[in-house]
């Protein structure tokens, strides 16, 4: 079944807080992975891998750099999800 | 017909010793930054590479190797007239023919030991590890010397942001012998030649001799592509490794992946769920990436600190160019 957006956001955040320790209630839609969410660009490959398992998505590397705030990849994930 | 007798190997094989060589000039960030826009900071972070070393002209690869190969001959307790196999693990020896391993055999004084050289890039060490193992148990060699030498520092465009700061030069080396328990695992190993293009020599030679290009070849990657393949895919090959040898996470003592940028030990480490009990290898911070060299040198590096010791099991996964990969649970000497 298809996440929603408050799953997709709930799961980044997870995954987020995994990865790089930011507490999950600061990882909302406006959120930029790199400027407000201390994501680099090696933190963001690592982020998409655990996001493609979550929700079954393939993003490839070429679209991930369009990928600049936790609204551009809910976004992208509700599109490609399978 | 007639009937071939057959050979007849050890039981099974370990490694007996370990040695290395790290060239004499160490390359701070600083000297990097001489010819790339970038910063100390980023270098860090990025890659966990503080310094790495560059040889110079008479640390040449065949030199390193006899340098580390002694060195690991003497800590195996052997004499150099038992060496049946020396395989050399390279890709930035520039003369083609004969093969490096031949005159390094002679050098150390082997008796006319097997000498080859294999082309596996960062998974080499693995990659000849997987060949003396066979040979061992097969029964051509008694004891087989491994050895992973690089001088990237000769492939390295010090103008390429993704890469000048990452390789550096050394040579490691391991004997090979005959054990009456497993000392190394079933390999889990491959190669996946549709991702040939993630890690590369820029052109072929033969473009640079006939003034082509005008650049000399070096090694160009494109680096996410390659940290994603190796966060992934390698963690999952790792735990086969541990699978296959019936060894779980708990059972490790130390894990060497290949030095290629500490943001993927981390990540990997993470990923298989290592306990805090694991000792993990990070000598790429001042060794930086010495492909076919970063095992055994790391290797040598954790047994001479104390930080690992004689007989503790350890999980080694090698990556790279091909791309291939070779992973195996291993004993240490
Ligand atoms: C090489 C590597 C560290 C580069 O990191 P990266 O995050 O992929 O770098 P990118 O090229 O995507 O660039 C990310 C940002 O850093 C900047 N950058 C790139 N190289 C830089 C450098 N050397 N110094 C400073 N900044 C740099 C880019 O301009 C970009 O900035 P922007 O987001 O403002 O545009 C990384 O990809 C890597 O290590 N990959 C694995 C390589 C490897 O281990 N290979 C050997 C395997 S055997």
């Amino acid at each position: 079944m298809a996440a929603t957006q408050e799953e997709i956001v709930a799961g980044l955040a997870e995954i987020v807080n995994e990865i790089a320790g930011i507490p999950v209630e600061d990882v909302q839609l406006d959120k930029s992975f790199t400027d407000d969410l201390d994501v680099d660009s090696l933190s963001m490959v690592e982020v998409v891998v655990a996001a493609e398992e979550r929700f079954d998505v393939k993003i490839p590397d070429e679209d991930v750099k369009n990928l600049k705030t936790v609204g551009d990849a809910t976004d992208y994930i509700l599109k490609h999800q399978g | 017909m007639a009937k071939i007798k057959p050979s007849k190997g050890a039981p099974y094989a370990r490694i007996l010793g370990v040695g290395g060589y790290r060239p004499t000039r160490v390359v701070p960030n600083e000297v990097i930054l001489e010819t790339i826009d970038s910063s100390d900071e980023w270098i860090r972070s990025r890659s966990g590479i503080e310094t790495r070393h560059w040889a110079n002209d008479e640390e040449t690869v065949a030199a390193m190797s006899i340098e580390a190969s002694g060195k690991a001959i003497a800590d195996a307790g052997i004499s150099a007239e038992q060496i049946g196999g020396v395989i050399v693990s390279t890709v930035s020896h520039f003369k083609q023919t004969p093969a490096v391993a031949t005159e390094i055999a002679d050098k150390l004084g082997t008796a006319k030991a097997a000498a080859f050289d294999i082309s596996a890039g960062c998974a080499g060490f693995g990659y000849g590890l997987t060949l003396a193992k066979g040979m061992i148990v097969e029964g051509s060699a008694e004891y087989v010397l491994v050895i992973g030498v690089e001088r990237l520092s000769d492939l390295t465009d010090l103008e390429d942001r993704a890469t000048a700061f990452l390789f550096g030069d050394g040579a490691g080396a391991v004997v090979v012998g005959p054990a009456q328990e497993p000392g190394i695992g079933p390999t889990v190993w491959g190669s996946e030649g549709d991702k040939s293009e993630t890690i590369k020599q820029t052109v072929p030679w033969t473009d640079y001799r006939s003034g082509e290009v005008a650049k000399f070849p070096a090694i160009t990657q494109e680096g996410q592509a390659v940290f994603r393949w190796a966060v992934f895919e390698m963690a999952k090959v790792a735990k086969e490794a541990l699978d296959a040898a019936g060894i779980s996470a708990e059972d490790l003592d130390v894990f060497i992946p290949h030095q290629a940028n500490e943001r993927i030990i981390d990540s990997m480490v993470k990923t298989l769920k290592l306990p805090e009990s694991v000792t993990v290898a990070r000598d790429v911070r001042t060794t930086g990436n010495t492909s076919a060299a970063s095992i055994p040198l790391a290797m040598e590096r954790l047994l001479a600190t104390g930080e690992a010791k004689s007989g503790d099991t350890a999980l080694v996964i090698g990556f790279g160019a091909g791309l291939v990969y070779a992973a195996t649970v291993v004993t240490l000497p």
